[in-house]
């Protein structure tokens, strides 16, 4: 059959978007529809499963399949529905208090089981349609409706839990950077298992500014890493800066008193290290974006199905008559 | 040595959790079956896995009840009463009937025991002359199995762990029961260990040929088989029954069956069932919580497929937020509430029919949800059955009601043909379709169903109000309040898709009508029996399907004078009916955690009969 070419219009539903102007939703929601005529799936074998918040309306405006669903519990959605559909593209839109709050738990399982499954995180690091309450990505300190002394809390680091769960795909990306997050999700859809891209998405309303040192054109360059598998860590304004490794100790070094064949290489196969990686979270080092780690790691639904045709093959396939007759019976006249 | 014939036997065996006394009880039933008798059984057994040794705490037991008449529950009084130790006496003697059996084991009844049952220094029952009311055959179970398999190289625990199959064989002797279909099952379990598998062979046979020689036991009872309808039977238990019942209903329906469950007493069995036949194509889920079970089911269901989950109460109110989604959703789902014990982890191990109102009531916003309840083991898979083709057919999350006590126990069935099946129509929009909206509905108020993979019909669904028809969001007022309707009604007009409510028993010109549901059937069946028998006026008529009720269900009703509506919670199904008919029924509660006994019914009902 030949597979009809479609554009990004053909991804867009008749549906009005209705974020608020400015969102970061927009460009990650234009950047998605852009890149599913490149992944060679038809459309009707895409779905989107989003949770609930703001990023989780993205469904209604993808035109294939689609369920908005409950709170926390899309990657559980995801995960039966891709365990009985493994045939399916799949893709899961939450936020930082969908994912890592009240659906917490379920992200972890669906990252250990590795369904073949991607995830967009959009971590704005606020509750935007509950209207501004701080949220598990939040800074401590942070002071909002429901933390007007501040927060107390210890923010998660999401890519740092998701290397603890045994992800097989993590990467980081950001909603003013389409060009980055366009390479970032055709990486994360060529995964096989589940792939988890975290977007930083700026809130314009309740948190505008969160990540603006690493977007703003005066301070990105000293604020962010771009990683890129065998590729030497450099950053800075003019390439001038790199990481190297001391042991396990990640230093920042110039390339003026240290060689670039010295610095730390970059090596998506390497847990280890892109456990290091994710550790780049606080000031005094570069934020990284791209792809942390991938490994190539049996999928659930695979060893499901494999499991079924095992079953077939050493049972044959189920009779429901024998199945209701059971091994031991007696018969009254 | 005298040979007598009884019609009907209740058997008790009693023991510690680690005496192997529900394997016990299981042996004794599948050959009591296969002898043909009609049977009905009731495991009781502690929450804990291993409760402290020799406690009244740590006290599992197991009746059963068969005989050559019919048998419809593990029956209210025991004629024999197998206890392996002095707390398990002290548990249940009051089960066993004056001048009834006890076999005791006195290696259970030393110092340590009697003290850790709480009796004072210089009680014993052995000797006190308190089991004078009975006849008791004492032998040191521990001591002559041991003996027994003195040249066997296995260490003592594991020669001790062999005692309940010494009880066993005595037992077989006391009813003419051959070994051959325990020794079979011995050969199964233990095909890779053959010096377990000898051992437990030769302290069976020891127990009987035991029983045999000693004379210890004064008689041996012929028990005939049951005159039953023909055909050919098989022993099943209720969650069996229903893991049949989702397979049936699989194939019925030409769906992939996707059972998504988190381990809970007492549903935890019915998963078990299901992974052994992933050849069927079950797709069987462990998931990490409940939330996630019923979750990953309707995913599954959104793909195309039957998604079940299965639980208990506890987990039914964690399950509550998704069954509202798949109720919005309008998408097939079968929830399975093997109940027990509450509120909260309540009596995890004992049987409740608490949770009808949770099952009527408890979501958010205006929900309903049809409910089936199913009253005896085997009738657990019709009733499955018929909770799939409803979920199915009209497009709709259903409740499937089962309990602890039929779920763990057994009884004979008449299994059916698949060919006599019933099928389950798929309501798939159809390829051609060109204006598919995903909430057009049609005369059954039912919407068509377009799964991923059909070109042309992507559409997106979700737990937000939809625009009627078009399924997309919407928040406005007129619309919302007629879909709240429009859902209902579709809920309501199943009732012209079930039987009409019947009779189990009695006429419609009784004084006094018995209406229930669920597994109190099997005491209430023998009541009513028994008071035909003696001439009272008494129908009974049992639900299976509860929400929505039968049509016929009121006219039923009101034609008695007295609706009595016996239930192990403290009145639910009654609420429901008052409600819904404003008719004065009379409950009848028990909140012990057990089943209701036949005798209890009986004088409940003999009171209202004669006027009260």
């Amino acid at each position: 059959m030949e597979n009809k070419v479609y554009t990004a219009k053909d991804f867009s539903s008749d549906q009005e978007v209705r974020w608020c102007p400015g969102c970061g939703d927009y460009s990650i929601l234009k950047q998605v529809q852009s890149v599913m005529p490149e992944i060679n799936v038809p459309k009707e074998d895409i779905v989107f499963i989003s949770g609930i918040g703001c990023s989780s309306r993205f469904p209604y405006y993808m035109e294939t399949f689609g369920m908005h669903s409950i709170h926390g519990r899309a990657t559980a959605i995801a995960s039966g529905l891709k365990a009985a559909r493994p045939d399916l593209s799949v893709w899961i839109i939450t936020g930082d208090g969908d994912s890592l709050s009240i659906g917490g738990n379920h992200l972890i399982h669906l990252l250990r089981r590795n369904f073949d499954t991607n995830v967009l995180l959009f971590n704005n690091q606020i509750y935007g349609l509950t209207k501004g309450q701080y949220s598990p990505t939040s800074e401590k300190g942070k002071k909002t409706k429901s933390t007007p002394m501040g927060s107390i809390d210890h923010p998660f680091n999401p890519l740092a839990l998701c290397m603890g769960a045994d992800a097989t795909f993590i990467a980081r990306t950001m909603d003013r950077d389409p060009k980055h997050m366009r390479e970032m999700l055709m990486r994360s859809n060529s995964h096989k298992g589940t792939s988890l891209l975290e977007i930083y998405q700026n809130c314009n309303v309740f948190n505008d500014g969160a990540f603006f040192s690493m977007t703003d054109k005066a301070t990105k360059m000293n604020q962010t890493l771009f990683l890129e598998h065998e590729q030497p860590l450099v950053f800075g304004e003019n390439k001038d800066k790199g990481i190297r490794l001391d042991g396990f100790k990640p230093i920042i070094v110039s390339l003026e008193d240290c060689s670039i064949d010295d610095l730390w290489v970059h090596d998506e196969k390497d847990r280890v290290k892109a456990g290091l990686l994710t550790r780049f979270f606080d000031a005094d080092f570069p934020r990284p974006f791209g792809v942390f780690y991938s490994e190539d790691r049996p999928t659930y639904e695979d060893a499901l199905v494999q499991q079924i045709d095992n079953a077939i093959e050493q049972k044959g396939q189920g009779n429901l008559d024998d199945l209701l007759k059971g091994s031991n019976t007696w018969t009254i006249d | 040595m005298t040979q007598e014939t009884v019609e009907k036997v209740v058997i008790f065996f009693a023991g510690d959790s680690g005496d192997g006394i529900q394997l016990t009880g299981s042996q004794f039933t599948n050959t009591a079956a296969l002898y043909g008798n009609d049977l009905s059984t009731f495991p009781d057994f502690p929450a804990e896995i291993r409760a402290p040794q020799g406690t009244l705490a740590g006290v599992s037991g197991f009746q059963i009840s068969f005989g050559s008449t019919e048998i419809f529950t593990p029956g209210d009084e025991c004629d024999v009463l197998v206890v392996m130790n002095v707390a398990a006496l002290k548990a249940n003697l009051k089960r066993l009937k004056k001048g009834g059996a006890i076999i005791l084991n006195t290696d259970g009844f030393d110092k340590r025991n009697l003290r850790l049952a709480g009796f004072a220094d210089d009680e014993n029952p052995l000797t006190d002359n308190s089991l004078a009311d009975y006849r008791v055959s004492e032998m040191n179970v521990t001591k002559l199995t041991r003996e027994c398999l003195v040249d066997v190289t296995l260490g003592v625990k594991e020669k001790d762990r062999c005692k309940n199959m010494f009880v066993l064989g005595f037992v077989y002797w006391m009813y003419n029961r051959s070994l051959e279909h325990t020794i079979d099952f011995l050969k199964q379990k233990f095909k890779n260990k053959p010096d377990v598998l000898e051992a437990n062979t030769r302290v069976l046979k020891a127990g009987y040929n035991f029983a045999n020689t000693c004379e210890i036991s004064s008689s041996r009872f012929e028990v005939k088989p049951a005159k039953m309808a023909s055909g050919t039977y098989r022993n099943i238990m209720g969650n069996q029954a229903t893991a049949m019942g989702l397979i049936a209903a699989s194939q019925q329906s030409g769906l992939d069956l996707f059972y998504g469950s988190y381990p809970i007493t007492p549903a935890s069995d019915i998963l078990h069932e299901l992974a052994k036949h992933k050849n069927f194509g079950v797709r069987s889920f462990q998931a990490e919580d409940e939330i996630a079970a019923i979750s990953a089911s309707i995913g599954a269901s959104f793909g195309g497929a039957l998604g079940v989950t299965a639980t208990s109460g506890p987990g039914v109110a964690l399950k509550g937020e998704a069954i509202g989604l798949a109720f919005m959703l309008e998408l097939p789902l079968v929830i399975v509430n093997v109940q027990r014990g509450g509120p909260s982890t309540g009596l995890p191990t004992k049987t409740e029919q608490a949770d009808l109102l949770q099952a009527m009531y408890g979501r958010n916003g205006e929900a309903p949800v049809p409910i089936i309840s199913a009253s005896t083991p085997s009738d657990c898979f019709e009733a499955t059955l018929e909770a799939c083709r409803i979920a199915i057919e009209h497009m709709t999350p259903v409740f499937f009601l089962s309990d602890g006590y039929i779920a763990n126990g057994a009884e004979p069935w008449l299994f059916p043909q698949s060919k006599d099946l019933q099928s389950i129509k798929v309501p798939m929009t159809k390829k051609e379709n060109t204006d598919y909206l995903p909430y057009k509905r049609d005369d059954k108020l039912v919407r068509e169903w377009a799964i991923p993979g059909m070109s042309g019909f992507e559409h997106r669904v979700g737990g937000l109000e939809k625009e009627n028809l078009t399924g997309n969001v919407s928040y406005d007022s007129s619309n919302h309040e007629l879909m709240v309707k429009t859902r209902a009604e579709k809920v309501e007009r199943i009732a012209d898709f079930i039987p009409n409510q019947k009779l189990d028993a009695g006429s419609e010109k009784a004084k006094v009508l018995v209406l229930a549901w669920g597994s109190t059937y099997g005491a209430i069946k023998t009541a009513v029996k028994e008071l035909l028998a003696e001439g009272y006026s008494v129908a009974h008529a049992h639900l299976r399907y509860i929400n929505p009720f039968p049509k016929n269900l009121e006219s039923l009703i009101r034609a008695y004078d007295k609706v009595l509506i016996p239930e192990i919670n403290n009145g639910q199904l009654i609420k429901l009916i008052r409600d819904k008919y404003v008719i004065d029924a009379i409950p009848m509660n028990k909140i012990q955690g057990i089943p209701f006994e036949a005798r209890e019914i009986k004088n409940r009902i003999i009171e209202l009969h004669d006027g009260e």
